[in-house]
């Protein structure tokens, strides 16, 4: 039972492989630790440096502020330094890493100082961090400096202590990913003792700050902080570490922690501290987005894509989700991604429509979530920012025009029955308003609604209810009605909305599936990387409303410099290189990303499950929000899909093409050096014979024969191989004209005299043998093929026979022999060019009968084996042609 | 009397021209060779030879032209001598003068056959005899009177036309189109068909077996020729 729980869980280990496997392929990264600037952490990575480079490692340096230390700069000393690349920004020029150089230097480590640091614009990433991966990417390791405050998830509580915004932050991720920390540590009273020796730099930040920041509090604090993070890095360390080995601990594994965000700037602090909590917990962290009803306003879709963003950054996998009922959508992803932990903002203040609800959101999340730990966290930001209701109830965003109307037909509606108020009682008249009402409601917002509701209760009580013209009321039941029907008048066009808004969602969605549908149909449909292409591309128009361009890669994993499909967007050089970097790196690039966002286009690489296959290129005006992101992706997913089914498609044809070629080159190298060979190694042996050594008549005669018979076979074998690759080529463009038939037969058997002399020959043409349209050079190599093969095959002595006949627009000839026959297995392939039947006679390439079916095809006819009824082959080839017209044959010669 | 004969071989291939002196001058022709186009040309000036062979592909100028510059004025046979055997390339020089032609792989004894009858036929355009004889055909050009064996052959007026051009020019290959438009005119030359009929009947007539002709041959592709 023991040794069941100590078994590492599968995902768990898979997860610790992963990791090893990236890190292995990646350079390591050391970042030397800080609880703030000034503690000397460049000074230690120099020191480290000096070090290794004492051991004969090749270390260099990528980037480094000394702010001229005297102690520091004596430490470069003996240190290759890679200059920095210089950008000019708005005239002033800014030293940045040169990813570049250092990747094409390629040394063992390089150092870069300033982890945090934000480049200057115009660079490739807007972060150097983002440098630091590229170049770990390489394969280099880096050493570089940190401090606590940059740290996204802890910028917050530093901003707090010390009352300074952090701004250069950074996610969480690269600090986990690091190979080593180093912490360098200094206590708080000799930091302040170097403070006041002016040692220390701080950038970006007024004296009266400075000041304000080096308190020994705030310094307590930090280093507090700072050596926290390190110690549960040793901690998650020795977890990973008894994972590997098998050591049962005390942890829970398989903890996952749900944090829900919002568009407000208070979730920023509440996904930090969620990330916190998963890191020590070591849990894994899910952010979720609950979509509300109604539309976010720019200035709240900018934050939201802000949180989102940074749930990213710190690590989190991200989801959305859409329902009207807030509660219920959460607990259904929790459900479903099996959380242990949701952490979720306090809602800030009550509403009066909160009134209308069965307690808050919390309370409900709390009574239905079961099992699942919930962490409600307080929120301590006041000011303009209005809580962003995920409420049930529907929103006021009806236009003017929608109030202004339904004012007027409530006015109308109470002018139309004013005068039948006697004749059908003021009570008739509260039920035709609450139809009014609910009809306004399938039409119009709750605002209005609830403007027409309190019209009409005002009207009713002043026109209606007597005393008419007050708005005082006699009897109690009037004034129970009253209120019983502005409440029912307001609940009518609450629900009302409520359903259309949910109808709407839906609707949505639905549009969704069904674009995704068409998608996924048309491009199943789509043969060729071409109208994948294009399919995608209006698909894109269509759904999206984006003009977009693909590039693809050339089949050897570097972009193509070309677009692959007609677009409307120009791409420039600068546009492609960010689309390579995007490949390289599959990740987006270019405008609303963290990389080179100076781009006017947006690139997301197409990644498929087995290769990458290219980049998209879209060009929006505003960033995806965080549903249309979703949607993107799977639609991405989809046109990567089927481009990665082409690529692959066309990776196997090009394999089975060489892999063709490469049989063809076998055999052609098997067969004809054979063939080749073999005669002439017969004339030279018969040559040297004759030159060297004293022979009779008769030898001489027979080393004659051997000679002559040597060449004609070479001379066949090439003609053979001519006539091979003419076809092969594609080159036969056969000269169709009338022949005689007799005319034919008896060239081959003249040309074939020598063959033939052994054999009978039995040559049978019918007298009205009409004259047929053939080509007579590629009719007479056909019939010689035959009738040689025959005369290869068949024994001496039989009978070899030539039937040429013409039968329903088509002449038919066959050749016939005594022979061994075919092998009825191998008759579908002796039409194979080298394909030669087994156990056969020596001698022969296997071109002869695929020249024949060659050329019987160039003409439009077609060849066919059989095996005769007593023992031997009929090979026939049938040849269609019309009988010639002689209508003027006769015409009489100009003599 | 073969001495007086002399052959001229245009060719740049060393080992053939060497092939070629070796067997005709066993025949007692005089050889002279040249390696390309110009120098051809020159020697063929120079020596008047009774016949040339001349390859097609030789590195200096396309055989053709040197073909058709030869035929400016040298009236003796020529021989088209060539690896190249597309029928356009072959019609095209016997379009351009040339009486005959061999592609290499050839037999020297069928060379040798070829070279006879073509000098046959250029003594024969000296003297106009009126009565042509080849082994047991007779043929009276005069009355119209076709003889094989001593015994009169029945043959329609085209038939005999047909037998007079091929007789008159034996030893040179008659293209199909050359024929067509000498027996039925300039309007005929595309009736291949019309060719092959009377040539099948001429065989009938005039061959002792005529699924295996002695007389009239079949240039695959290209056209017929007479054989003496």
């Amino acid at each position: 039972m023991t040794q069941e729980m100590s078994r590492p869980n599968p995902d768990e280990l898979l997860a610790s492989i992963k990791l090893d496997e990236e890190r292995s392929n990646r350079g390591k990264l050391k970042i030397f630790f800080g609880m703030c600037a000034g503690v000397g952490k460049t000074y230690a990575m120099l020191k480290a440096a000096q070090v290794e480079k004492l051991k004969g490692i090749d270390i260099v340096i990528g980037y480094i502020e000394t702010h001229d230390r005297k102690e520091t700069n004596q430490l470069l000393h003996g240190l290759e330094v890679i200059p920095p690349a210089i950008n000019e920004y708005k005239k002033v020029l800014l030293k940045e890493v040169d990813i570049d150089s250092i990747v094409s230097r390629k040394p063992e480590v390089v150092l870069v100082d300033e982890l945090a640091h934000t480049n200057a614009p115009g660079s490739r990433h807007t972060k150097r961090f983002q440098d630091v991966m590229e170049i770990l990417d390489n394969g280099i390791n880096v050493y570089t400096t940190l401090n606590v405050q940059h740290l996204e998830s802890r910028s917050e509580t530093v901003s707090q202590i010390t009352g300074i915004v952090v701004r250069e932050t950074l996610p969480d991720e690269i600090f986990e990913i690091a190979d080593e920390i180093e912490l360098v540590d200094l206590t708080p009273d000799e930091l302040l003792q170097r403070f006041s020796e002016g040692k220390v730099y701080s950038p970006g930040q007024s004296q009266e700050a400075v000041r304000n920041f080096f308190r020994k509090g705030n310094i307590t604090a930090l280093r507090e902080m700072a050596l926290r993070i390190v110690a549960d890095r040793v901690d998650i360390q020795l977890r990973q570490y008894m994972q590997q080995k098998r050591i049962s601990g005390p942890w829970k594994s398989g903890l996952r922690l749900m944090v829900i965000l919002g568009a407000s700037t208070e979730s920023v602090s509440l996904i930090r501290w969620a990330k916190n909590l998963s890191y020590t917990m070591g849990a894994t962290m899910l952010a979720l987005y609950v979509e509300p009803a109604k539309k976010l306003s720019p200035v709240q879709q900018e934050k939201l894509t802000r949180n989102i963003n940074l749930a990213k950054q710190l690590g989190a996998e991200f989801i959305s989700t859409s329902g009207v009922d807030y509660v219920k959508a959460i607990l259904n992803i929790a459900h479903k991604e099996n959380i242990s932990h949701i952490i979720i903002a306090k809602p800030r203040r009550r509403n009066f429509l909160s009134l209308f609800r069965l307690g808050n959101y919390i309370n409900q999340l709390v009574q239905h979530s079961g099992n699942i730990d919930v962490y409600v966290m307080g929120s301590n930001i006041t000011g303009d920012e209005k809580y962003q209701k995920y409420s049930t109830l529907p929103s006021f965003s009806s236009g003017f025009s929608q109030y202004f109307l339904s004012g007027i037909i409530t006015v109308l509606l109470a002018i139309a029955f004013y005068p039948f108020k006697n004749l059908i009682g003021y009570q008739v008249v509260s039920f035709a308003m609450l139809f009014m009402i609910s009809i306004l409601a399938i039409f119009y917002g709750i605002g209005p609604i609830l403007l027409s509701a309190t019209l009409c209760a005002l009207c009713w009580n002043y026109f209606f209810i007597p005393p008419e013209f007050t708005l005082h009321i006699d009897k109690a039941e009037d004034v129970l009605m009253l209120v019983m029907f502005f409440t029912i008048a307001l609940l009518n066009g609450i629900l009302t909305t409520r359903v259309r808004k949910q109808e709407k969602l839906t609707r949505d969605r639905e549009e969704r599936t069904s674009a995704l549908y068409h998608l996924t149909r048309d491009l199943s449909l789509a043969s060729g990387m071409n109208e994948v292409l294009n399919v995608s591309v209006s698909a894109i128009l269509k759904f999206f409303s984006l003009e977009s361009a693909v590039i693809l890669q050339g089949g050897n994993n570097e972009l193509h410099n070309e677009i692959r499909h007609e677009s409307k967007l120009k791409l420039n050089e600068s546009d492609m290189s960010i689309a390579s970097w995007s490949f390289f790196h599959a990740g987006k690039a270019g405008k609303f990303t963290d990389t080179l966002p100076s781009s006017s286009f947006t690139f997301y690489p197409l990644t498929g499950s087995k290769m990458r296959l290219g980049v998209i290129a879209i060009k929006h005006l505003n960033a995806f929000n965080a549903d249309e992101e979703i949607f993107w992706d799977t639609f991405k997913t989809q046109v990567s899909n089927a481009l990665e089914r082409e690529f692959l498609n066309d990776l196997a044809i090009r394999a089975s093409i060489l892999n063709e070629s490469e049989k063809l080159y076998k055999t052609l190298f098997n067969s004809i050096s054979h063939e080749l060979r073999i005669p002439v190694a017969t004339i030279m042996g018969a040559t040297d014979t004759l030159m060297s050594i004293d022979y009779n008549k008769e030898t001489y005669q027979k080393l004659n024969n051997e000679i002559f018979t040597a060449s004609e076979r070479l001379n066949r074998l090439i003609e053979n191989l001519l006539n091979m690759s003419r076809i092969e080529s594609n080159r036969i463009r056969p000269h169709m004209d009338w022949h005689d038939v007799n005319d034919l037969a008896a060239k081959v058997t003249q040309s074939l005299r020598g063959e033939l002399q052994n054999f009978n020959v039995e040559l049978v043409i019918p007298d009205d043998t009409p004259l047929v349209k053939f080509d007579f050079g590629l009719m007479e190599q056909v019939l010689q093929n035959l009738v040689y093969n025959a005369t290869q095959y068949a024994a001496k002595g039989t009978t070899i026979r030539i039937k040429i006949y013409y039968d329903s627009h088509h002449c038919y000839l066959q050749v016939m022999d005594r022979g061994p026959g075919f092998p009825p297995d191998t008759i579908p392939f002796v039409f194979n060019k080298f394909y030669r039947v087994e156990g056969t006679i020596p001698g022969g390439t296997g071109l002869g009968l695929s020249i024949v079916k060659g050329f019987v095809e160039a003409q439009n006819g077609s060849v066919t084996i059989e095996n005769r009824q007593n023992g031997g082959a009929r090979i026939t080839v049938k040849i269609p042609s019309e009988k010639p017209d002689f209508e003027r044959i006769e015409t009489p010669n100009k003599e | 009397m073969n001495s007086e004969v002399i052959i001229l071989v245009i060719d740049d291939e060393i080992q053939i021209r060497r092939l070629l002196e070796i067997t005709l001058s066993s025949e007692s022709y005089k050889v002279l060779e040249a390696s390309d186009g110009k120098s051809g040309i020159i020697a063929a000036a120079t020596h008047n030879p009774s016949l040339i062979l001349l390859d097609l592909g030789l590195p200096d100028e396309d055989g053709q032209s040197i073909l058709i510059k030869l035929r400016e004025w040298y009236t003796n046979p020529i021989i088209i001598l060539s690896v190249r055997n597309s029928d356009e390339d072959i019609i095209r020089a016997l379009d351009n003068g040339a009486i005959d032609y061999l592609t290499k792989p050839f037999r020297i004894g069928e060379l040798q056959a070829r070279i006879r009858s073509a000098l046959r036929l250029a003594q024969s355009a000296n003297n106009s005899s009126s009565i042509l004889t080849f082994n047991s055909l007779n043929i009276d050009l005069v009355n119209h009177v076709v003889k094989r064996n001593d015994e009169i052959l029945k043959l329609t007026s085209t038939e005999f036309s047909l037998l007079v051009l091929l007789a008159k020019n034996a030893g040179k290959v008659l293209t199909h189109q050359y024929i067509l438009k000498e027996i039925w005119g300039h309007g005929y030359i595309e009736q291949t068909q019309y060719l092959r009929v009377f040539i099948a009947q001429l065989r009938k007539k005039i061959e002792d077996d005529p699924a295996d002709p002695l007389y009239i041959v079949t240039e695959s592709g290209i056209g017929y020729r007479f054989q003496g």
